[in-house]
């Protein structure tokens, strides 16, 4: 029994900064120094803050380290793990101090979040069944398995007031009771019929890693979440739609899989009562419109993932024409904490219309970019200041994009704004699976409204016209305005046509991808009439619309930036000011960067 | 394997419990042994292997071992300080193996101070 843990993270963010090789080190180094007795290297799921990976958290004392390199390893070893000295050199430093911050649980960026669906994040080792099981791991189901209706089930999880967390968010207790009216009705005809439970971990938003995570971190909360699901729902087989870009939460399922089904808890007459239940994994190929659960469900069947009108609803008609209930990670994730702890106690977290928690993957223009867990009906203020510390260089915020590519943005002057479904749809924006993106002044609105439609018009399966079409012309109007070119009545025409992709598309994708323009339009119409009235854009970001020059009460002279010029667009004596002919300047920018003075400068 | 029954978790559960504690940071009691140079010079990683031994054969799911640096008070290494649940923080200096089986014993589990090896402010045995 050791009395250190060094509980590395090895989420994929961590092993691509070096982690596995951090971890060889560290064994390694712990032999040398005869220290195997007292410490027991753990490999956990994401920490959260992986963008400073690798992460190594010591325990008992939740020291946390960040940036860890090979050579730090020796003295690590030797200072903290033999002598008791934490390595101040390696902690956690908040932005603008320099006093480190040692212990982990006082970090603002962990100290702020409430974990439900990442409970077991970085305590436990995701490839050990039993350290899920010494976190209470498994018990849900067995209360569910011994003492528990179908109906008592599904009457908690509505209680609760759980909501899917893919993106729609429909309440997962009327979810369940619908398909399980459909599979007792359906059993009438045809007594053995199998019926299915899906987890969708498609997880298609750029960006966004809140599912990867989870499935990383503790995989056994999903599979006990599914049989929890399938049992009330009197489902037969589980699948988990994984993309294939996710090969360690993949190898990571498998073996959480391989494992329950050692333990009996997937299979025959788990806990020894009559329910049966198996999960599969099917890895998707990692499109984005496989992501909605008619294409998921085409996916799975092996046909063109195109998405198909409803009704019929999954429940009505799903996999293989069967009943079938498809709910995100998440929500999955949720489901036997909801059981354990009760309805009351989850509904109690949040606010009305929103219980619970939310997992969001912060990234953009924030110091503290990673994955947090927050009660609903949080501010986005303290999501972007307290958790994520504030906006890098001291920029002023101009907005936070929530939703991924079909979601909206909200700007810095709504930062008050309590996050939560009923919330965010008021301001034109959705909560969506979770990706936060924080930008800052030097964000040009036109710009980023054309790089989320780019990417939905990429992935647009083509069926609709109005979304494969529709949005082709939405890029081609946001160019025209980002080059100069735009009129006024084009606000117009924009709002028009996206109302009409909205309105003609058949699935999510199509009716969701114009928020990023709508939203735009509702609260950054300013920007766009800069662009178009005054030719202008206030981020400097629109090539076309830039301008370069040298403010002459300030050059010294130096020729600094005529040498630099690739262009030889500038001209100018030495110890006179300097000039930059707009004809030629090609607008780079590097004068802007070389001057030491700060004359050279763009409007 | 044989399949699980409900009540097996528990069983695994209690197997583990202690690894997971440690995590958790959820201790009644915390022990710190002072593992500077001076200390480890002293003798202080034999007080902390029999420590070890001591818990692990004692079972002791809620006691948290742990170690610090030099206490500064170098003469009277090995130190060990037992911090137990809402107690302030005791120092014990001079140990051996044996006499941190005793304070393990009568302090953290029988939760009476060893005066005889206990420390307070300046070098006198008080308490
Ligand atoms: C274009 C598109 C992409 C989607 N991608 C995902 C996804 O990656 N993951 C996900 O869970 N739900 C995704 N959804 C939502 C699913 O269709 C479905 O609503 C969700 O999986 C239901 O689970 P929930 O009720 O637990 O949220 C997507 C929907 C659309 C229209």
């Amino acid at each position: 029994m050791q009395r250190l843990h060094a509980m590395i993270c090895t989420c994929t963010n961590c092993i691509s900064n070096g982690a596995l090789k951090i971890k060889n080190a560290l064994e390694a180094e712990i032999v040398k120094q005869s220290l195997e007795n007292d410490v027991l290297v753990v490999q956990t799921g994401a920490s959260g803050l992986c963008v400073k990976g690798p992460i190594l958290i010591v325990q008992p004392d939740g020291i946390f380290y960040q940036y860890i390199q090979e050579k730090d390893i020796p003295n690590l070893v030797q200072e903290h793990f033999l002598k008791g000295r934490p390595v101040k050199e390696l902690m956690y430093v908040p932005e603008g101090k320099d006093i480190p911050i040692p212990k982990i649980s006082d970090i603002p960026f962990f100290k702020d979040q409430r974990l439900i669906a990442l409970r077991n994040r970085g305590i436990i080792d995701p490839e050990s069944i039993d350290e899920y099981i010494a976190n209470d791991g498994y018990k849900a189901l067995a209360k569910v398995l011994t003492g528990m209706s179908p109906e008592d089930v599904i009457k908690e999880i509505t209680d609760a007031g759980l909501r899917g967390r893919g993106g729609a968010g429909f309440p997962t207790g009327k979810k369940w009771d619908i398909c399980r009216s459909q599979v007792l009705e359906k059993r009438k005809q045809s007594k053995n019929l199998r019926c299915y439970v899906i987890c969708n971990a498609d997880e298609g938003d750029p960006g966004a890693f809140m599912d990867r995570s989870i499935v990383e971190a503790d995989p056994h909360s999903i599979i006990e979440g599914m049989c929890i699901g399938g049992y009330a729902m009197g489902a037969t087989d589980g699948y988990i739609y994984l993309r294939i870009e996710y090969p360690l939460a993949i190898a990571r399922m498998k073996t959480a899989i391989k494992l329950a089904k050692e333990y009996g808890l997937l299979g025959e007459n788990i806990f020894g009562s009559d329910f049966s239940f198996d999960i599969e994994i099917f890895e998707g190929a990692g499109a984005f419109v496989c992501g909605e659960e008619t294409s998921l469900i085409h996916s799975l069947e092996g046909i063109v993932p195109e998405p198909t009108q409803k009704p019929p609803f999954p429940a009505q008609s799903g996999l293989w024409g069967a009943p079938t209930n498809i709910n995100n990670v998440e929500t999955w994730a949720n489901v036997p904490m909801i059981i354990s702890w009760g309805a009351k106690w989850f509904s109690q977290i949040g606010t009305e219309t929103s219980r619970g928690t939310k997992v969001f993957s912060l990234a953009g223009n924030v110091n503290n970019a990673g994955l947090v867990e927050v009660p609903m009906g949080i501010t986005l203020r303290e999501i972007v200041y307290d958790i994520g510390a504030g906006i890098p260089n001291n920029k002023k915020l101009k907005a936070v994009q929530t939703g991924g590519p079909s979601g909206g943005f909200i700007p810095a002057r709504l930062l008050h704004l309590p996050v939560d479904y009923e919330r965010l749809k008021e301001v034109g924006a959705i909560m969506g699976s979770g990706g936060m993106v924080v930008m800052d002044e030097d964000t040009c609105i036109v710009d980023i409204a054309k790089f989320f439609l780019t990417f939905t018009s990429d992935e647009s399966c083509g069926k609709c016209s109005t979304c494969r079409e529709g949005s082709i012309t939405l890029i081609e109007i946001l160019d025209k305005i980002s080059n100069g070119e735009g009129e006024e009545s084009d606000l117009d025409y924009l709002e028009e046509l996206c109302i009409a992709i909205k309105d003609a598309s058949m699935c999510g994708l199509g009716q969701t991808l114009p928020n990023p323009v709508l939203s735009t339009l509702r609260h950054f119409r300013d920007e766009f009439l800069d662009h178009i009235k005054h030719k202008k854009c206030p981020a400097g970001v629109c090539k076309p619309l830039v301008r370069y020059y040298i403010n002459a009460d300030k050059c010294t002279g130096c020729t600094l930036c005529g040498r630099e010029c690739p262009a030889d667009a500038i001209s100018g004596m030495v110890k006179k000011p300097h000039e930059i002919d707009l004809n030629k300047c090609t607008k780079c920018g590097i004068c802007v960067k070389v001057c030491k003075i700060g004359a050279a400068y763009s409007k | 394997m044989p399949k699980l029954k409900p009540e097996d978790l528990d069983r695994i559960a209690a197997k583990m419990k202690k690894t997971i504690n440690l995590r958790e940071g959820e201790s009644r009691a915390r022990v710190i042994v002072h593992m500077g140079t001076c200390g480890i010079a002293a003798g202080a990683r034999t007080v902390m292997t029999a420590l070890m031994e001591e818990i692990e054969k004692r079972d002791l799911k809620d006691v948290i071992l742990t170690l610090s640096s030099c206490a500064g008070f170098c003469s009277r290494e090995p130190m060990v300080t037992v911090e137990m649940k809402n107690e302030p923080p005791v120092k014990y200096v001079d140990l051996t193996p044996d006499k941190a089986k005793e304070i393990l014993e009568k302090h953290v589990i029988g939760g009476n101070i060893v005066k005889e090896y206990a420390l307070a402010v300046g070098s006198e045995r008080v308490l």
